[in-house]
């Protein structure tokens, strides 16, 4: 399979702190990838290199390089633009903008235009139909984002995502707001876009790696421990550390 | 009954009674203006007083017709307020989403220093500086103009744009702009399509009140706008404001007399223009909550 990511020699720091330490991995194309670890051990900043969202953090240096398309995207000439297009992010908390549904769809064609407006409300049926909220929302366009429930509001930022045509989306925790019936579609929903994208999901829950992912990376302390095929990872660890965490032994 | 119990209830009805206090005034207040200003409205028709186009309170007969003073505020506050929200909306934004936190600090404290400025000064300078350079630069026979009391009122109307829009905008929650940058909007898109008018019921609020406040503004604007009590035609002609009027002629009338109840008529005017200016500020603030 084709390479969609790949980190080299990745090193980051907050001022003096080191938060990711010599990160090498390989993200495959069309598959999942987890991101694993206990809280603090850099997984969600290594997520957000990959669309250089810590540039917003003041006194953020990153050493190393990361290849995405051929390309070191920490080069000094790379578009933000262009980058985010190509790499799409999920947050933690459903951050739909406080706007109706239409509008959240359409914010990015709108500002890359990208489409006519005759296309519009083209764009807003497919992209509802491929999170599964078309046959829900689909008389309540016009209504205020921030009125759904948080799965239905976290849908609508994948949805959202999507007209934009990214070729990565970057999940930070996306479920950790929700139930276990609105995870398990979000889930489920992540297999089906999984045809299309290649994700890249940050979680601390471990089942949820297990049950989505294709491959894990174990982090801990800024260092990528282990990264294997999700299989090989939970039943065979090769590092004792691994081993202790997904036993449950700390974390 | 045990002593703290007894204390707790005599704490309790005091500060009952200072939060009364201030409604009681103003209630009180109102009172008084209705009980002077409608005493006119026994010799003077209320559609003569509001639409009549001469202000001649001390001829014989005396006309009572406020329609120039309405319009002349409004000129003035019309002028400021296209001064002053451009103005002031875009320097919220720059404190709040793009200037350094050094930056920032210099600029809001340098803000509120401007809201401390005594309007009686601003009128000097203004009567000083502004009015002979408006007079030279556009070549008019006076530069005791509408558009110099609107100069003048936008200074006095920013500090109150600006903090309050800052504090609109700052309000917003951080997620919104990540999740719109994350789109590949630059900070501009971002801050226009998303931040701005998630914050959009509060600046509308801050630029209410900016306008309240300009309405309301009395001394600078007497000393710059030459207080001619006729037809205004243009932004760059001398005219008269409500309360102008007010603070000019109260001290020479005889109380009780026409000319008394006509001043506090227009006070009347002046209460109900504010108080609908906070209604619409209020509205605004609380569209957002329902």
């Amino acid at each position: 399979m084709k390479t969609a990511v790949e980190t080299q020699d990745l090193n980051l720091f907050y001022g003096d702190f080191q938060a990711l330490k010599n990160i090498n991995l390989r993200v495959k194309e069309n598959s999942i990838t987890a991101l694993i670890g206990p809280s603090g051990c850099g997984k969600s900043t290594l997520l957000r290199t990959f669309n250089r969202m810590n540039d917003l953090i003041e006194g953020v240096r990153i050493e190393g390089r990361i290849v995405i398309e051929g390309e070191n995207i920490l080069a000094g000439g790379t578009d933000l633009v262009t980058l985010r297009k190509k790499v799409g992010m999920v947050f933690q908390r459903p951050n739909p903008f406080p706007l109706s549904i239409e509008e959240n769809i359409l914010f990015a064609p709108k500002i890359h235009k990208t489409a006519a407006k005759a296309d519009h409300e083209r764009i807003v049926e497919e992209s509802l139909k491929s999170v599964l909220l078309w046959d829900n929302l689909k008389d309540k366009l016009g209504k205020n984002a921030l009125n759904l429930t948080l799965e239905q509001q976290q849908r609508l930022c994948i949805a959202r995502l999507l007209p934009v045509k990214p070729e990565i989306l970057l999940m930070d925790e996306p479920c950790s707001a929700l139930d276990p019936i609105a995870t398990e579609r979000i889930e489920e929903l992540m297999r089906v876009l999984k045809e299309h994208y290649t994700i890249l999901i940050v979680t601390h829950n471990m089942q949820q790696a297990a049950r989505v992912s294709d491959d894990t990376g174990f982090m801990l302390l800024g260092e990528l421990i282990e990264f294997a095929s999700t299989g090989s990872i939970f039943t065979n660890p090769s590092d004792q550390r691994t081993n202790d965490y997904i036993t449950g032994r700390f974390g | 009954m045990n002593l703290k119990s007894l204390k707790e209830q005599i704490i309790e009805k005091t500060i009952f009674l200072c939060g009364v206090t201030s409604v009681l005034f103003v209630v009180l207040i109102f009172i008084f203006l209705a009980k002077e200003g409608f005493a006119l409205f026994k010799t003077v028709h209320p559609a003569d007083f509001l639409t009549g186009r001469r202000w001649y309170p001390i001829s014989d007969p005396p006309q009572f017709g406020i329609l120039p003073l309405i319009l002349g505020s409004l000129y003035v506050t019309f002028g400021a307020t296209l001064i002053s929200v451009p103005i002031g909306v875009a320097s919220a934004v720059y404190i709040s989403e793009i200037a350094s936190s050094r930056v920032r600090e210099v600029l809001k404290s340098g803000i509120e220093l401007l809201a401390a400025i005594p309007s009686v000064v601003l009128g000097f300078i203004g009567i000083t500086t502004l009015v002979p350079f408006m007079r030279n630069a556009l070549n008019l026979p006076t530069g005791l103009t509408a558009f110099s009391g609107s100069l003048m009122l936008a200074f006095m109307a920013m500090p109150t744009i600006v903090s309050i829009a800052e504090d609109a905008i700052t309000a917003v929650p951080k997620k919104y702009k990540e999740a719109a940058l994350a789109l590949g909007a630059t900070h501009w898109q971002a801050i226009w399509r998303v931040v701005l008018r998630a914050a959009s019921s509060g600046i509308v609020a801050a630029i209410m009140l900016g306008i309240g406040r300009v309405i309301g503004e009395t001394m600078a604007v007497m000393m710059v706008t030459g207080n001619a009590s006729r037809m205004p035609t243009s932004l760059f002609l001398p005219v008269r404001t409500l309360t102008a009027t007010v603070a000019a002629e109260m001290g020479e009338t005889v109380q009780g007399s026409a000319h008394y109840h006509a001043l506090f008529a227009i006070g009347i005017v002046l209460f109900v223009i504010t108080f609908i200016i906070n209604l619409i500020a209020d509205w605004a603030v609380h569209r957002k909550s329902k």
